[in-house]
């Protein structure tokens, strides 16, 4: 009997509390910078497109959101000529991310994606590529790379050795 | 002709403002609970979200209106009107003022102890015609409930009965010029309080619609604007309990002069609504059992003792 009125005096206490509650919109929470939300594809410090049409993040999402088309352009660089992300069944697990070896598709945070139709949830790949570098800044793929796909050439990126002659005989 | 008008008119006025109150409380339920729990409530709909109560409304009306195959139609449809027409009924007999008042019956207690047990029949016969067994388990639940505690919520009012001399509320009202009788019947006042909670069916006594074990008690079939009257109904039930605490124990419309009498007593009901939900943010349900060993074996007894008492020390006073 005692316990019960005390419960009811401490819950009545309870009035004179903070309120919890976050008024979400008119008080927006705060989102750390590794936030897992809306799926982006960056570009480098060039402005080119980061993604070479790996397929990995598409191999790897467990939900099968990602759906892309590589292709090369004139230099043999390759980009997706299409790039499609459902974020209908999308589930924010940032697997895409870790595998991606460009840096390309990166998770920001924003999660305000609310649409009225399904359909609105398909991202094309103009809604995802965004002009800046993300999260990643001042990381070019292609001036790491031995590749020479018209960023530099051959030889000519960072940490990078000239290309031995292989018709000298001296290394 | 004038004069039945106007009473007509009050009537009427009266009738709306309690389903209006009981429509208001939904929306001061969530907002008190939320506040006890630390969170807001309905704060979207209008200012401090008070047309929520508007928009649920609307929505329930929009309803598809249910009849599930199985159900006994007829019983089915009638049901839920019989809990707002008894507890209506009930209110007759409240004087909210002096002038403001349904009737004044020289019988009042006894009216309202009758439409409270022929309230039973809505649950009873609600769980029945759903043919469903959880709304039968919550039906028979509820008819225990009710029947039992039905018998010391009259016993306990015997003591305010044995002070005044009359079954009037206005008499009972008026008795309490000098002293409010939950000083000199706080027995009987903490026992009518428990048997209206359960009269109620509210937490921690509400074990006809235990959410957790019975889907919704019974009306776990209705849909629509037929559980909107439950759910109303419920909601009156709470103002008429408070209500009735008030002229009983609390003075009624009896207060200091710079406030008029309607006012006090819409001040102390509330105060009691608030009571109402402070317990159910509070307090977890009873296992039936317990609440039937606490009625029979606890609130009986200590009832029948309070009339004992109550009746010695006034026969005593009296003769002296």
């Amino acid at each position: 009997m005692f316990s019960n009125l005390r419960s009811i005096w401490i819950v009545f206490l309870h009035m004179f509390h903070k309120r919890e509650t976050v008024l979400y919109p008119e008080e927006k929470p705060y989102l750390p910078p590794r936030w897992r939300g809306r799926i982006v594809l960056t570009r480098d410090p060039e402005g080119e497109e980061r993604c070479v049409g790996c397929y990995l993040c598409a191999a790897v999402c467990p939900v099968d959101c990602i759906s892309l088309q590589a292709t090369e352009d004139e230099h043999g660089r390759r980009y997706p000529e299409m790039f499609r992300i459902n974020f209908s069944r999308c589930i924010f697990c940032g697997l895409c991310e870790d595998a991606c070896p460009t840096d390309a598709i990166q998770l920001i945070p924003d999660f305000e994606m609310g649409e009225y139709h399904r359909q609105n949830l398909v991202y094309e790949k103009e809604d995802l590529l965004i002009d800046g570098q993300g999260k990643v800044q001042g990381y070019n793929f292609y001036k790491v790379a031995g590749i020479d796909v018209g960023v530099k050439a051959k030889g000519q990126g960072a940490n990078e050795d000239k290309p031995v002659d292989i018709k000298k005989l001296m290394p | 002709m004038i004069e039945n008008l106007k009473y007509v008119v009050l009537v009427l006025a009266i009738m709306l403002a309690l389903v209006l109150i009981a429509a208001g409380l939904i929306w001061l339920e969530r907002r008190m609970l939320a506040l006890w729990q630390d969170r807001y409530g309905p704060n979207r709909v209008g200012p401090f979200g008070v047309l929520q109560v508007t928009a649920d409304m609307i929505k329930i009306f929009f309803k598809e209106d249910w009849i599930p195959r199985f159900a006994d139609k007829k019983v089915f449809v009638v049901a839920p009107s019989i809990v707002m027409i008894t507890i209506l009924l009930s209110f007759a007999i409240v004087p909210f003022s002096p002038s403001i008042g349904v009737v004044n019956l020289n019988i009042g207690i006894l009216f309202f102890l009758a439409m409270s047990s022929l309230g039973a029949y809505s649950v009873v016969l609600a769980g029945w015609a759903s043919n469903n067994k959880y709304s039968l388990l919550g039906a028979m639940r509820g008819s225990a409930q009710m029947i039992s505690y039905e018998v010391f919520m009259g016993l306990s009012l015997m003591g305010v009965v044995i002070m005044t001399g009359s079954f009037n509320m206005r008499d009972i009202v008026l008795a309490q010029s000098r002293v409010w009788f939950v000083i000199p019947q706080f027995v009987g006042f903490v026992i009518f309080f428990i048997a209206g909670i359960a009269e109620a069916h509210r937490l921690p006594f509400d074990i006809p619609e235990a959410e957790s074990e019975l889907v919704a008690g019974y009306h776990s079939e209705y849909s629509g604007m037929k559980f909107g009257m439950f759910f109303v109904g419920e909601y009156l039930g709470i103002t008429l309990i408070s209500a009735l605490i008030t002229t009983l124990f609390f003075g009624g419309w009896l207060g200091f002069h710079f406030l008029p009498p309607i006012v006090w007593f819409l001040v102390k009901m509330f105060g009691f609504i608030l009571v109402f939900i402070l317990l159910r943010a509070s307090l977890p349900r009873l296992r039936y059992d317990q609440l039937m060993s606490l009625g029979w074996k606890v609130l009986l007894p200590l009832s029948l003792l309070n009339i004992l008492v109550t009746g010695a020390i006034v026969l005593y006073l009296n003769n002296r």
